[in-house]
């Protein structure tokens, strides 16, 4: 027998090798837990990787309150005007919170041994904490530092200009919060809101494309031979999707 | 206790670039090959289709076709009085991860060297003395030269079907190319890229400015193309995702594209996916390895003995398992003695950008390498007297996509985000766009790879330790790059112009490249070098580090994977022509 049998068929479903428990290869001296690929480039229906697509629903790591505030604030951060809806109806929070449901939310595939210790800005980030865990501490602190402050309304409740200055005031690191470094919070919702608004909308943001139609992005088009040529002309076609066009599609919207 | 599995005659640790061409060039050759690779198997209909491949998030932002840190990491320190912490989430610099390596999210910008950068030591002292160079400068020459490697180059971009417009066919300067590159045996394979509007208003202002403008050398093929091996590639269709993507059209060259198809059909070939190596296994006598151990997903420990060794992982992981596996003698910067970890460097890289007046730029359409490019200010291309510095790079516009959520730039002085945010975004998008410089990083005495006194990964070894910090002599010339293509910029007559200058110090978490150099450098010298000429071990000969980029001596002002190829290339003759003939030292 030979230990590593390289007579494994190509055709046998990619997933029972690839995933997080791989095939077990039977040997002379027990189980390989190994894909062995031999003979042929190895394919099978049905093992490609498409993206997880967000569905509408109910919130799945915000409490309403903290939903309530991060609709708010992405409202500010992208405001609605006559170019195009703000991070509120372009669904920025939503984007947020299936994030920090999902991989990145519990900083998946990072390197999170101890010891944790402070460095120089050119380290990068050296925390322990999970964007999950930034953002749980973060509104707590937030929304203590705005009840004391404006006389025990929530974030979501104050004036626009008053939301203006409470995230300036985070943003400069002005306004302390207990135990949360401000700007480095306001860093985070700024690059997630952001992140929410341009990321394709499968996400749950950018919603009907109003990111890339404000900036004139074609999306998922993948082919631009015919226009590479056309200098200084605008693209003709409008944004598409992973997903496609809302026209496009009956049913999902 | 690892279970010891049949022999083999060639064990691969990493199936990237290297670690394919040699396979294939061994197996061909008759030899029973087996690679290991830690990652998964990756192809592109399964892993990067065009239903999908044009995913920012997923793959640009949440960079999920890399190795992940969670795996292997390193840690990272500007000097040796600051202590070196991990990098928790790679940023500044991204290793690739699974077959095809960094070779399926590259951007296909294919450079050759030039042929002074292969003796840059004598060369530089030659022209401009001895003394025009730091003392803790410890650049070297390389022990092959420019007409040596010529015909890897040209097997590597025959290989890889590459677009561009030669400058120099043997000796005859061609009108349309690059006056400075080295002389070429051919003509690219396929022709150059269109061009966009912003690289033509570059190449304009460039001409105007006394420069000599031509298309960057693309790995992203202007139309289709079958290689030496069979493989059909298919046309470039200008997506705007290379970089950190794989392509769904089949049309950037990688692993997948160029070698596996013909590679997975050889019946002495195996590849073992999810099978990290975790050392290279010597014999009693130290001189001849006797295969590797690796561990497969359940934690197995299985021991794949071999009679040649060949190193083609990522470069700091071709050091990383030297120095655990004993292999040549470590690296100590107080006193310059051993060489494995020693001339670690990088890239200097710098930009300018331009908001131009009442364009439409269309900045979405791109690929990872086209682009108008000048290299007038590389290497030695310039005299550098009185000057300060030596080296140099490439510059030109070379934008490689627009995709929205890390392209988007405003005005100075637009505020990071509301309502005139908003506004700025939306009217400069069309208009912007961005010129930058390439240029080269030497290697100092105090720039070096070692094994971190602290954190492990997740088998318990210690992480790869990177000191790293710029010197004057990258941050002078990068001072003088930047102003050099300010003045080009300055003539496309834009409406705003920001030049920045790569300043120190190094930040590991701020994009530059993935162009991590040195380590198990290849040399003429077993006291400055840990491989030979023929990227052979100096001290265990039936080991090879058959061309990543761990091996260049110093980097240059170019993207390292030509280089890369061509050392692949001529690793695999050696082996086949001069090492199965006769097993030992070829030095």
């Amino acid at each position: 027998m030979t230990g590593v049998d390289k007579r494994v068929s190509p055709w046998l479903s990619r997933r029972l090798f690839l995933g997080s428990t791989a095939a077990l290869i039977v040997s002379g001296t027990g189980a390989v837990r190994a894909l062995s690929i031999g003979g042929a480039l190895p394919w099978a229906p049905g093992t490609a990787t498409p993206p997880t697509v967000v569905r509408p629903g109910p919130w799945m790591f915000f409490t309403a309150d903290e939903a309530s505030a991060i609709e708010a604030a992405v409202d500010r951060l992208i405001p609605p005007d006559d170019r195009g809806p703000g991070g509120k109806d372009s669904g920025c929070a939503v984007f947020i919170d299936r994030q920090l449901a999902g991989p990145y939310g519990h900083s998946e595939g990072l390197y999170t041994r101890p010891p944790f210790m402070p460095g120089a800005a050119t380290q990068g980030y050296q925390m322990p904490d999970t964007p999950a865990a930034r953002y749980r501490a973060g509104l707590k602190a937030l929304a203590d530092y705005v009840k004391a402050t404006f006389g025990g309304k929530p974030f979501q409740d104050l004036a626009p200009a008053d939301q203006d200055k409470v995230l300036g005031g985070l943003e400069s690191g002005s306004i302390e919060l207990k135990d949360v470094k401000s700007a480095a919070f306001f860093t985070l919702l700024l690059q997630n809101t952001q992140e929410g608004y341009f990321a394709d909308p499968i996400y749950g943001g950018n919603r009907d494309m109003a990111g890339w139609k404000l900036v004139g992005f074609p999306g998922a088009r993948y082919d631009y031979r015919d226009w590479v040529e056309h200098h200084n002309e605008k693209y003709p076609l409008p944004p598409v999707s992973i997903m496609g066009r809302s026209d496009w599609t009956v049913g999902e919207h | 206790m690892a279970r010891k599995l049949p022999p083999k005659d060639v064990v691969i640790i990493g199936l990237g670039w290297t670690g394919s061409i040699l396979a294939y060039e061994l197996a061909k050759a008759g030899l029973d090959v087996v690679a290991l690779e830690r990652g998964p198997w990756r192809d592109t209909a399964t892993d990067f289709p065009p239903a999908y491949a044009q995913d920012e998030l997923r793959y640009a932002v949440r960079l999920d076709l890399f190795l992940r840190p969670a795996q292997d990491t390193l840690t990272f320190r500007n000097n040796g009085s600051q202590t070196a912490l991990p990098i928790r989430n790679f940023s500044g610099f991204l290793p690739g991860n699974g077959v095809g390596g960094a070779g399926v999210h590259w951007n296909g910008q294919t450079w050759r060297f030039l042929p002074t950068d292969f003796k840059l030591r004598s060369h530089l002292e030659e022209r401009y003395g001895k003394g025009a160079l730091p003392a803790d400068m410890t650049i070297q020459d390389w022990p092959v030269s420019y007409d040596e490697l010529e015909p890897y180059y040209d097997r590597f971009e025959k290989l890889c079907g590459t677009s561009g417009k030669a400058g120099n066919i043997r000796g005859a300067k061609q009108a349309g190319g690059n006056p400075f590159e080295g002389w070429r045996s051919s003509e690219y394979p396929t022709p150059p890229l269109k061009q966009g509007l912003g690289a033509t208003l570059f190449a304009e202002a460039a001409r105007k400015t006394g420069h000599t403008p031509f298309p960057q050398p693309a790995s992203n093929l202007s139309e289709a193309y079958t290689n030496p091996l069979g493989v059909k590639l298919g046309q470039c269709t200008y997506c705007g995702f290379c970089e950190r993507f794989g392509c769904g059209n089949y049309a950037k060259s990688s692993p997948q594209t160029c070698v596996l198809p013909a590679l997975m059909r050889l019946s002495n070939f195996e590849a073992r996916t999810e099978s990290e190596a975790t050392k290279i296994n010597l014999d009693s006598t130290g001189k001849r390895a006797t295969g590797v151990t690796y561990v497969d997903t359940s934690g197995g420990e299985w021991e794949q003995p071999a009679n040649i060794v060949l190193l083609c992982a990522f470069s700091f992981f071709n050091v990383q398992l030297m120095l655990l596996s004993g292999i040549g003698k470590p690296y100590d910067p107080q006193t310059g003695q051993g060489v494995v970890g020693r001339n670690y460097a990088y890239q200097t890289t710098s930009g300018v950008s331009i908001i131009l007046k009442d364009k439409i730029l269309n900045p979405f359409i791109a690929t990872g390498a086209h682009g108008m490019i000048i290299d007038d200010y590389n290497g030695d291309n310039f005299d550098h007297s009185g000057l300060g510095f030596v080296g140099g790079g490439y510059m030109g516009a070379g934008q490689t996509g627009g995709r929205p959520i890390q392209t988007r730039p405003v005005p100075k002085g637009t505020p990071k985000w509301g309502a005139q945010w908003k506004k700025a975004t939306a009217e400069t998008y069309q208009k912007a766009f961005s010129l930058s410089t390439h240029g080269s990083s030497y290697s100092y005495k105090d720039c070096y790879l070692d094994l971190d006194p602290t954190y492990k990964d997740r088998f318990g070894r210690p992480l790869m330790r990177m000191t790293f910090d710029f010197h004057d002599n990258e941050l002078k010339m990068s001072a003088y790059l930047t102003e050099r293509l300010a003045e080009i910029a300055k003539a496309m007559d834009p409406a705003e112009m920001t030049a920045s200058p790569r300043k120190g110090p190094y930040n590991s978490t701020i994009y530059q490249t993935t162009h991590n150099t040195g380590g198990t450098v290849m040399g003429a010298d077993p006291a400055d070098s840990v491989l030979n000429r023929y990227c052979q071990s100096w001290d265990v000969h039936n080991v090879f580090v058959p061309g990543g980029a761990s091996v260049f001596p110093q980097n240059h002002g170019y993207n390292p994977t030509d280089t890369v190829g061509a050392l692949a290339y001529w690793t695999a003759d050696a082996i086949k022509d001069r090492y199965l003939k006769n097993p030992g030292p070829l030095g």
